[in-house]
């Protein structure tokens, strides 16, 4: 048999029918759901009178625009308390099992997935919601849709969809101190450029990739989309296994073996042809951070910001820096930072908590910084607060919050000001994502602390090194 | 449920050769509270058509009456960021019909062609060309034959064929609508599910 990539054994494996000369009909094992892009998926329905196909498939959560304070009082935004209502009803109505707001599994929908033993290897995931490829740290082909696609799950658990491109990125060796999963994927899409992955889902391999944690992987794959990939996934090994037989349902945890005998089957055969690979050396990354307002702008933290060049791409580069307020070939170590943002899908699990912690702790807040510490989940919330990663922040003068999307879109109150300098751990720098002309440079949760309590941007390693 | 059809569109343009365009500029996030699929074309590119204060920007293309039209020429990687669709709903919603540009982001490709709005992919020269000749004259037509898969410049008689996958174009042609075609398929996707939860 010729040999086969991991995507291509869970995509074919899942096509119910291929279209002639166009795209396939692919079945769709999970679908997770959230406020904003469902509503008027469920409109349809009720337009065509019918029902969801599967609706024990779908879960849903509210994240997006909850606030991140005060959860048991009602939203103040009308708008925003409505999209949530309709999401509960419409649940109610087609019986999809609903997390809202304080409810024990409620959380960013990218958290809640893995950490509630829904996302499983080999299945195919989809969600309306570009970072759902988050879950492919699983070994599973997941994507963002959108609500026409979302529409066609709930009706028929298909969607047409083109078959993506293969690309392997592979990054061997092992990364230096202070060097986090998100440094890692940030030099990647620094080297990729945010299109440069475009029509093509990606495989992470390689030994640095393989010694990350279950959420280090998270962080990778989730930040595939801001190469332009469909979307990421890494084979499941032993690390994969022993996340899952923490979390996985009863009824699946008393035949755990049968399942890890299958998952096992689960990676690219050797000999598989990649329509595109990539190869990176772990030791050349450094704690990364972003100076303009798409992903792939991102330097090493000690580095200068780039020259202009020449010709169109130079326009482009200077509006950015200008909304950014840089200029080319200065260096960002230093520069004053306003907000820190330690959350999202991207960097909002324990992990994450607990390098921001740890690097906090024993030093105060500086002066003049706002600080959003927004767990990404209520299991996340609960086991920072057992761990005792609440008390740390609070004695070094940071809160921590509420569980939900916050500051990484800004839909609901965590807005940063116009004009102001964010270090923030979420996944997008573009203009106005945090807040209209808010200015947001992308980095790890060190790299994060390392502002937060040094109020300008400063290299994580000379403070773990102290 | 049948669409509007689209088979040939020949209209002006609004050229926007910025690239990198991504979601969030088409339709910022906190416009995103509604449940319905209307309204959003008011919106559209907000943060860079009006100021804070509510005032039309005078220097961004939509607001330049001399320019027109339902076919948006956008610059390269047009679409990148979230999967919202929303941002097909505000170009359709404020008159789009087709989005031309050398490179879309995947979703948005796949959402402009689930919520009628044609994504048409052109070589960089034809892309440069049509801001040229656009900028030089706003009131040139541009045409799209769909059936033929052709964009044309009738007044200097510039043209150039494009990509569709052939269920994508009868969609678009005949008005047809993605989740009536897979509830007609209901049957072979429950074999489906019986097949693999014998297998497992
Ligand atoms: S945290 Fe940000 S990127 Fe993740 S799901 Fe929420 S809005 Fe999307």
């Amino acid at each position: 048999m010729e040999p086969k990539t991991l995507f291509d054994k869970i995509w074919d494996s899942h096509v119910v029918h291929s279209i002639q000369g166009g795209p396939d009909v692919l079945y769709i094992d999970r679908h997770f759901i959230h406020e904003v892009t469902s509503p008027q998926a469920f409109d349809g329905l009720r337009r065509r009178k019918i029902h969801v196909m599967r609706p024990g498939n779908t879960v849903a959560t509210a994240d997006h625009n909850i606030p991140t304070v005060n959860q048991h009082l009602p939203i103040k935004d009308e708008l925003s308390r409505n999209q949530i209502n309709r999401l509960e009803e419409n649940c109610r109505e087609f019986g999809i099992d609903y997390f809202g707001i304080n409810h024990p599994k409620n959380g960013i929908v990218h958290v809640i997935g893995p950490e509630q033993g829904y996302t499983l290897p080999g299945m195919t995931i989809v969600c309306g919601d570009s970072h759902t490829a988050t879950h492919g740290a699983f070994g599973n082909v997941s994507f963002g849709i959108g609500t026409s696609e979302v529409e066609m799950v709930l009706a028929s658990q298909c969607i047409i969809q083109p078959k993506p491109a293969k690309m392997r990125i592979t990054v061997n060796g092992e990364l230096q101190k202070g060097v986090t999963a998100k440094d890692l994927i940030l030099y990647v899409i620094s080297k990729i450029s945010s299109g440069g992955a475009t029509g093509y889902f990606v495989e992470y391999a390689g030994t640095a990739i393989k010694s990350l944690s279950m959420e280090g992987r998270m962080t990778v794959c989730n930040m595939s989309i801001e190469m332009g990939a469909r979307g990421g996934l890494i084979a499941p090994d032993m690390t994969t296994f022993e996340y899952l037989s923490e979390v996985v349902s009863p009824k699946m945890k008393a035949d755990f073996n049968s399942f890890v005998k299958i998952w096992s089957a689960l990676k690219s055969d050797e000999g598989a042809v990649f329509d595109k690979e990539m190869v990176f050396d772990a030791a050349d990354i450094k704690p990364m951070i972003t100076y303009g307002t798409n992903p792939g702008m991102g330097i090493p933290i000690d580095e200068k910001i780039p020259s202009a060049g020449s010709g169109k791409e130079a326009t482009a580069f200077l509006k950015s820096l200008d909304y950014m307020g840089f200029s080319p070939d200065i260096k960002i170590l230093g520069h004053p930072v306003d907000y820190v943002f330690v959350g999202s899908c991207t960097n909002g699990r324990i992990e994450d908590l607990r390098a921001f912690a740890g690097l906090v702790k024993g030093r105060k807040k500086a002066a003049g910084i706002t600080a959003l510490v927004v767990p990404g989940s209520k299991k996340v919330e609960q086991q920072a607060i057992r761990e005792g990663i609440a008390d740390v922040l609070k004695e070094s003068g940071f809160e921590l919050r509420q569980p939900g999307c916050s500051s990484c879109l800004a839909m609901n109150e965590d807005k940063i000001p116009a004009g102001k300098y964010a270090v923030s751990t979420s996944n997008r720098n573009f203009e106005g994502r945090q807040g209209p002309g808010a200015r947001t440079l992308l980095a790890s949760p060190l790299t994060a602390a390392a502002a937060a309590v040094t109020g300008v941007i400063t290299d994580p390693r000379d403070l773990l090194n102290n | 449920m049948l669409k509007e059809k689209f088979e040939i569109l020949e209209t002006t343009c609004v050229p926007l050769p910025l690239e990198n365009v991504d979601t969030d500029q088409i339709i910022p996030a906190r416009f995103l509270s509604a449940t319905t699929r209307e309204g959003f074309g008011k919106n559209l590119f907000r943060d860079w058509r009006y100021d804070k204060s509510g005032k039309e920007i005078d220097s961004f293309v939509l607001n330049d009456p001399a320019y027109s039209g339902k076919i948006l020429v956008a610059g390269k990687n047009f679409g990148s960021g979230s999967s919202r669709e929303h941002a097909v709903w505000a170009l359709t919603g404020y008159g789009f019909r087709a989005v031309v540009s050398s490179f879309f982001a995947d979703i948005f490709r796949n959402n402009s062609l689930n919520a009628g709005l044609l994504p048409v992919i052109v070589p960089e020269d034809f892309l440069k060309k049509l801001f040229g000749v656009i900028t030089e004259d706003p009131a040139t037509i541009v045409r799209i034959d769909l059936p033929q898969q052709i964009i044309l410049i009738p007044s200097t008689g510039d043209s150039v064929s494009f990509d569709i996958n052939p269920y994508k174009k009868e969609c678009f042609i005949k008005g047809l609508d993605d989740v009536d075609y897979l509830l007609k398929m209901k049957d072979r996707i429950r074999a489906y599910e019986l097949r693999n939860t014998l297998r497992k």
